[in-house]
């Protein structure tokens, strides 16, 4: 087999942490049992965030110093994707504005989705000698009050594959499938129904994690105790024991980081083993297994190449960008559990002209302004007659892509008045570093962080829903620029 | 280069209907309160209006589309009758179409006619609505306040202005227009506010509080128009004429381009220098006797008065402070208590502004008549937001001046 290995990692942590204390003392009126996980924070994804706009995140996060036309397919993994029938991976192709002339695919059905758009990845990647970007991403649907509500979180991670050994390269993987149903979803519904959590951790994990953990070993022909990062995302203390069960070091059991994001279901495999790369030293053995209708387990070895991978913000960084909260109606509202007046200013129609946004899909998705050639000027949007009217420069705008460029507010409001589901909305007009402008909403902003002259980085999110005919429109907004460390 | 419109028409006579929350008038209704008081005031028949404009912002939410419902309402005797919409300088477009009819020859006798019935809407605030296709997939759909509200953090940070000082210059401006007012029987609010009140106000768009915001009203506002010949030979004796018509609008500039810092509103400054320009102004300060401008929020008068050149750039808080622009200062602004408190009806705005220049000039302002002889009267709309803009400047005066 073709070498392959990890050429580049990232992954996206939410800004806003929900304080679980916060949401146990809500409702442990009507369930006092929560309390047994009121420990930590879990990541909580905001309005205009969703699977689709993390995967985003993830994925240039990833993607930081590295070519983005060298990326040949972009599979998106994802149990909560908000499209049912549009490829959501084809969404983050447009953000990342990147070429039509790749392939694309949607992997779901199952928590085990992350790591078997890996796996799957390594194989095209192997077989073919091309590079894929493989993303793992969610934002988690339970229903209030629930265990679920506390223990998971919101996040994507995403890995580039692609031949040769790369930072971390592939040892061996293996597949167990099987349909062991431990919870399940039904098509459209809005949370999952769950079995005996006795029954998922000693029939389930135990019987078919160590399977796919052994058989993987067993193809690289290891040991388990050669092992340096074992990552297995499960109930609390599952991991320790399959590893015990596995002869895997109990010093390698990786922390699952469920007090500080929760679990972010098919993301999860993979924000794990980011956060394992990211203080990774050469020959490390890592061992990452995913666990859903079966498990998938993947063995890397890390390579002297990791030392060079250009910075990234990877997990510790997003969390770092931190924000508590402690509104727990926040959670409700922004997931849709909670109806709370809109007002008569969110009955503007929001329908799409569907023909409109293919015309304009790499302005509108992929940020992607105009460039005179002539002059230099650039303009946001691209216009047939370049500003400043000379018509010998008709239609030869070029493309210019801003959406990695850093910008400075130059005026701002905070709008009470206009409809936004996080009153107050942020907007202003933004300068683009090189040129070019736009009014923009702005996310994840505070007041301390807004002021005409700061550096805002620019985010893919959800600009609005049609909630007639259920579409969402997506566009880009300036988020203040984190101030480096 | 063009003569100008300078003394080419005169107002034969105008009309507003009292503006505020009509609940007791649909759109036809407030046409022909202001469009009975405009045909008495230029003593004409019904039958010698040849050509009518209808200014209409809303048209969705009240009358519908095209020029017939101001036909049925007036009863017109088939003439043509244009809508015009053009945002919050409708009102003024629809002057200028009158205007330029007449002197064009086309029309001895034409109608501006503007209306906006904005309390069926069922909003507090404008409407929101689609500006277009490419806008709604890229564009900010925030509120009216919180598109000029980004020209105070601007202006602040261009001039160095403190928030603070920058907020009182604000009240300013809005307790002087609610002080106006109040001595005006047609406005829509009437009562006196004082700063306190004013800067303790809640926050509607940073910093823009409830009293940096002009009212929202129902109303309309007519003007018939005609040449200075027909109007002497009508009798009328002093005549109010028009010395500029002018409209700028941003030809994307401000927000696709560089140079543009957000604290003014560049299409004003354009229409301004041409408005001089057509009605030999050349000492803004000293000539314009009174000024009726888009004071849809309080920072908007006051960067106006900047873009209009009364003051110099960064010295407006100072002017506003001092009372320059008072009912009784040098150069009175909004002596009918302006969009703030007369109200904003938009399609017919700049005819209402036209109309109190109109009755300050004949001396006939009652209560709020200016005591110093008025020649010149300056109005202003503003369209749009200060990024994506349509500015309107019409000056009219006695003729001769």
């Amino acid at each position: 087999m073709t070498e392959v290995g990890i050429v580049a990692f990232g992954a996206y942590v939410p800004r806003l942490r929900l304080k679980r204390a916060a949401v146990v003392a809500a409702n442990s009126w009507y369930a006092p049992g929560l309390r047994a996980h009121g420990k930590g924070e879990r990541a909580m994804a905001n309005w205009d965030e969703d699977a689709v706009t993390m995967a985003v995140e993830a994925a240039r996060d990833c993607l930081t110093g590295i070519d983005r036309g060298t990326v040949s397919s972009l599979l998106l993994a994802s149990s909560t994707a908000p499209f049912a029938d549009r490829q959501n991976a084809g969404i983050v192709k447009e953000a990342l504005a990147m070429s039509d002339d790749i392939a694309t695919a949607d992997l779901s059905g199952s928590q085990r989705a992350g790591l078997s758009a890996m796996v799957q990845g390594l194989a095209v990647a192997a077989a073919n000698g091309v590079t894929v970007l493989a993303i793992g991403s969610d934002k988690r649907k339970a229903r209030p009050a629930s265990e679920a509500e506390l223990v998971q979180g919101d996040a994507a991670a995403a890995v580039l594959l692609g031949p040769g050994g790369g930072v971390a390269k592939l040892l061996a993987s293996h597949s167990v499938s099987a349909d062991f149903v431990d919870h399940f979803r039904a098509a459209g519904e809005a949370a999952d129904y769950e079995w005996e959590a006795r029954w998922v951790r000693d029939e389930g994990y135990a019987g078919l994690a160590p399977r796919a953990i052994h058989g993987v070993l067993a193809k690289a022909g290891i040991e388990a105790d050669a092992v340096d990062a074992f990552i297995l995302p499960a109930p609390r203390g599952v991991a320790q024991a399959m590893s015990r069960r596995c002869g895997i070091r109990p010093e390698a059991v990786r922390d699952d980081l469920g007090q500080s994001v929760g679990h972010s279901g098919v993301a999860h495999p993979l924000l794990m083993l980011v956060h394992a790369l990211e203080r990774a030293t050469p020959g490390q053995r890592i061992l990452v297994a995913g666990f859903g209708n079966g498990c998938e387990a993947v063995l890397f070895e890390v390579t002297d190449a990791i030392a060079s991978l250009p910075r990234r913000r990877a997990v510790t960084g997003w969390l770092a960008r931190r924000r508590e909260e402690v509104n727990y109606l926040k959670l409700l509202a922004f997931s849709g559990h909670l109806e709370l007046e809109t007002g008569m200013r969110a009955e503007f129609d929001q329908k799409q002209p569907l023909t409109a946004l293919w015309r304009q899909r790499r302005a509108v998705l992929g940020l992607v302004g105009g460039r005179d050639p002539r002059t230099g000027e650039v303009q946001f949007p691209k216009s047939d007659i370049p500003l400043g009217g000379n018509l010998d420069a008709v239609g030869t705008l070029e493309d210019h892509p801003m959406a990695e460029l850093p910008a400075r507010i130059l005026s701002f409001t905070a709008d009470n008045l206009t409809y936004s589901p996080d009153p107050p909305c942020w907007y202003g007009l933004i300068d683009f570093e090189g040129g070019g402008r736009m009014n923009v909403e702005f996310c994840d902003a505070e007041p301390e962080d807004v002021a005409v002259g700061r550096e805002m980085r620019m985010m893919f999110r959800v600009k609005a829903f049609d909630r007639q005919r259920q579409f969402i429109r997506y566009f880009w907004k300036a988020a203040p620029a984190e101030r480096e460390a | 280069m063009a003569s100008g419109i300078k003394d080419k028409v005169a107002i034969l006579g105008m009309g507003c209907a009292r503006f505020g929350e009509r609940w007791d008038a649909d759109a036809d209704s407030l046409m022909v309160e202001a469009y009975l008081e405009a045909l008495a005031d230029a003593g004409i028949g019904a039958g010698e209006i040849e050509a009518a404009w209808l200014s209409v912002a809303f048209d969705a939410l009240n009358i519908g589309p095209s020029g017939v419902p101001a036909s049925i309402a007036l009863r017109l005797g088939n003439v043509p009758v244009t809508k015009v919409e053009n945002y919050c300088a409708s009102g003024t477009e629809a002057f200028r179409g009158a205007v330029y009819a007449v002197a064009s020859g086309a029309a001895d006798i034409a109608l501006a006619i503007g209306v906006e019935k904005l309390k069926d809407t069922g909003y507090g605030g404008l409407p929101v609505r689609t500006r277009g296709t490419m806008f709604d997939m890229v564009g900010v759909v925030g509120s009216a306040p919180g598109n000029f509200a980004q020209l105070a953090s601007a202006y602040a940070a261009r001039h160095g202005i403190d928030r603070d000082d920058l907020k009182r210059a604000m009240a300013h401006v809005s307790v002087k227009s609610h002080a106006n007012g109040a001595r005006n029987p047609k406005a829509h609010l009437r009562k006196v506010v004082d700063e306190e009140t004013v800067l303790n106000a809640p926050m509607i768009a940073e910093p823009l509080g409830l009293f940096d915001c002009c009212g929202v009203s129902d109303g309309a506002a007519c003007a018939i128009v005609t040449t200075p010949e027909i109007a002497r030979a009508l009798g009328k004796k002093d005549l109010v004429t028009v010395k500029a018509l002018q409209l700028a609008v941003s030809n994307g500039w401000e927000l696709q381009g560089r140079g543009w810092d957000g604290s003014y509103v560049h299409t004003t400054r354009i229409a301004a220098g041409r408005a001089y320009a057509e009605a030999e102004v050349t000492d803004p300060g000293r000539q314009i006797s009174l000024m009726e401008v888009h004071d849809c929020f309080s920072i908007t008068e006051l960067v106006t008065m900047e873009d209009l050149g009364m003051c110099p750039e960064g010295g407006a808080v100072k002017d506003v402070l001092d009372g320059r622009f008072d009912a009784d200062g040098a150069n009175p602004c909004q002596i009918d208590g302006g969009l703030k408190c007369f109200g904003h009806p938009v399609g017919a705005s700049g005819l209402r502004m036209i109309y109190e220049n109109y009755l300050q000039l004949l001396g006939r302002a009652g209560e709020r008549q200016r005591m110093d002889p008025p020649s010149l009267g300056l109005s202003h709309n503003l369209g749009g937001m200060p990024n994506q803009s349509v500015a309107a400047i019409a000056i009219v005066g006695l003729e001769g001046a």
